[in-house]
């Protein structure tokens, strides 16, 4: 998430200093955000609003789906048919996600190796979590 | 800690000698007596250089890996530990290899676990926190940062080897190799196939590998093992996801019919003909034997396909562990 910080444009690196220094602000802005982007994400990519998109790392395939809620690849388990070992009638999210991933011009991008899920931001927005980096209250919720 | 034991780090130097390496797997004690796991360490000790003891395969519970591996250590076997991320948390993850490491285990295969859907208690709450990449990050910088995850200091580090499984023969086949060297991006020392039946796939794959350079990156030992009965071979080719038993397999363990001693000795004919077809292939540092609960087999696996540990066993009756025996044979 920190590279994600750097590399923002000047306008939007600043909309995220000001939520920054505003976290109370920032935590009711994202918690209002948060619906419309689950609505738009659940409908377009099967999101799990887990506040930390890697969408665009895994071939827009949400990996969230993944009963082992794996984000660096396929388990071993994968069906000859490509399906789910855990759910048979479900496709692997990383078979798709593999494949999908051929036709990004950033498709190296699901190499990279991600770092632990934070469990917190579950249910945040991860856009504005992009921008701010989390934003948390004394009792750590987003 | 005192002088470390010779055993102690025999897997790094068995990989570092560049002779083929042997590792075989030994299932973890399934009910409260240490003579059992004594007695299984004793069939393989002299055949290998480092025994795997696995984590709830295929989600059946056993007991833990790492007093099943703190035992072979007390055998004067290096044991490598799998931890799989479907039981703990990475809490649970972290404190379990430094934990397994203060009873004098390094090497730790790094794995995402069975889902318990395959199990006999399906309906146990799945953890997953972290994946298994993930944990072979957490390993290495538990070993090599001297950190743990939140950043606070561990003094002194542990001494970790992690590894990583791979496997070849489950969909998406391009990706597999790829995965391998994203593992490896992470801190894999050391590479464990899951078992080989079909050849031609594993040379297509080790292929690709050797082109992405990952061979020289990291050590690979083919997972290899014998098939007991046809029934066996159909379980793993219909009930075990991800594994690929082409049918002439099947068809030849049928041919040699139900009398037990005709059929072992076909599954172990079978299983060094492939080894003898993956001793051809270039890039590979070993073999990995998984005898599911026939760890007699490995003894005759490996004279008769000439497989012999990379180091020099230990003296007998010395123990690896730098914790003295409570429990004496």
């Amino acid at each position: 998430m920190t590279t994600a910080l750097e590399n923002l444009p000047p306008a939007i690196a600043w909309f995220g200093r000001l939520l920054r220094r505003y976290p109370r602000a920032g935590r009711q802005l994202n918690r209002a955000a948060a619906p419309f982007e689950n609505l738009t994400k659940v409908l377009m990519f099967g999101c799990n609003m887990c506040g930390q998109c890697i969408l665009h790392e895994t071939g827009m395939t949400c990996p969230m789906n993944c009963p082992k809620t794996l984000r660096d690849g396929p388990c071993g388990g994968v069906r000859m048919n490509g399906h789910c070992e855990v759910k048979p009638e479900m496709m692997c999210v990383w078979v798709k996600a593999e494949r999908r991933s051929r036709w990004l011009p950033w498709r190296e991008e699901i190499l990279r190796v991600q770092e632990p899920l934070d469990w917190r931001l579950k249910g945040s927005s991860a856009i504005l979590n992009m921008f701010s980096g989390p934003l948390l209250d004394e009792r750590g919720r987003p | 800690m005192s002088a470390p034991h010779p055993a102690y780090g025999r897997f790094e130097q068995a990989l570092r000698s560049g002779r083929p390496v042997v590792t075989c797997e030994v299932r973890s004690a399934d009910g409260a007596d240490p003579a059992a796991v004594r007695k299984r360490a004793r069939l393989v000790r002299d055949w290998v250089d480092a025994v795997n003891v696995p984590d709830n395969t295929g989600g059946v519970v056993h007991a833990s890996p790492w007093a099943s591996c703190a035992i072979l250590a007390q055998e004067g076997i290096d044991p490598i530990v799998h931890m799989t991320c479907r039981d703990r948390n990475r809490m649970a993850l972290q404190s379990d290899l430094l934990g397994a490491n203060l009873l004098g285990i390094r090497n730790v295969l790094c794995l995402t676990g069975d889902h318990m859907i395959h199990g006999d208690q399906p309906e146990t709450k799945p953890v997953y926190d972290v994946d298994s990449i993930q944990l072979v990050a957490i390993a290495t910088k538990l070993a090599r940062e001297g950190k743990y995850l939140s950043g606070r200091e561990v003094k002194p580090p542990p001494n970790l080897f992690p590894g990583a499984a791979a496997n070849p023969f489950a969909p998406p086949y391009e990706y597999r190799p790829l995965r391998v060297g994203k593992k490896v991006d992470a801190g894999a020392r050391f590479i464990q196939t899951q078992i080989v039946y079909n050849v031609d796939r594993f040379e297509e794959f080790m292929a690709r590998v050797r082109d992405l350079g990952i061979d020289r990156r990291v050590p690979i030992l083919a997972g290899v093992a014998p098939i007991r009965s046809v029934k066996a071979a159909q379980f793993m080719r219909d009930q075990v996801p991800g594994m690929e038993v082409p049918d002439p397999l099947i068809r030849r363990m049928a041919a040699a019919g139900d009398a037990k001693a005709r059929r072992e000795e076909e599954g172990i004919r079978i299983c060094v003909e492939i080894i003898e077809r993956l001793k051809k292939i270039p890039g590979l540092a070993g073999f990995h034997l998984m005898p599911i609960e026939w760890e007699s087999a490995v003894a005759e696996i490996c004279r008769q396909s000439g497989l012999r540990p990379a180091t020099s066993p230990p003296a007998a009756g010395s123990s690896a562990s730098p914790v003295s025996p409570l429990l004496n044979p």
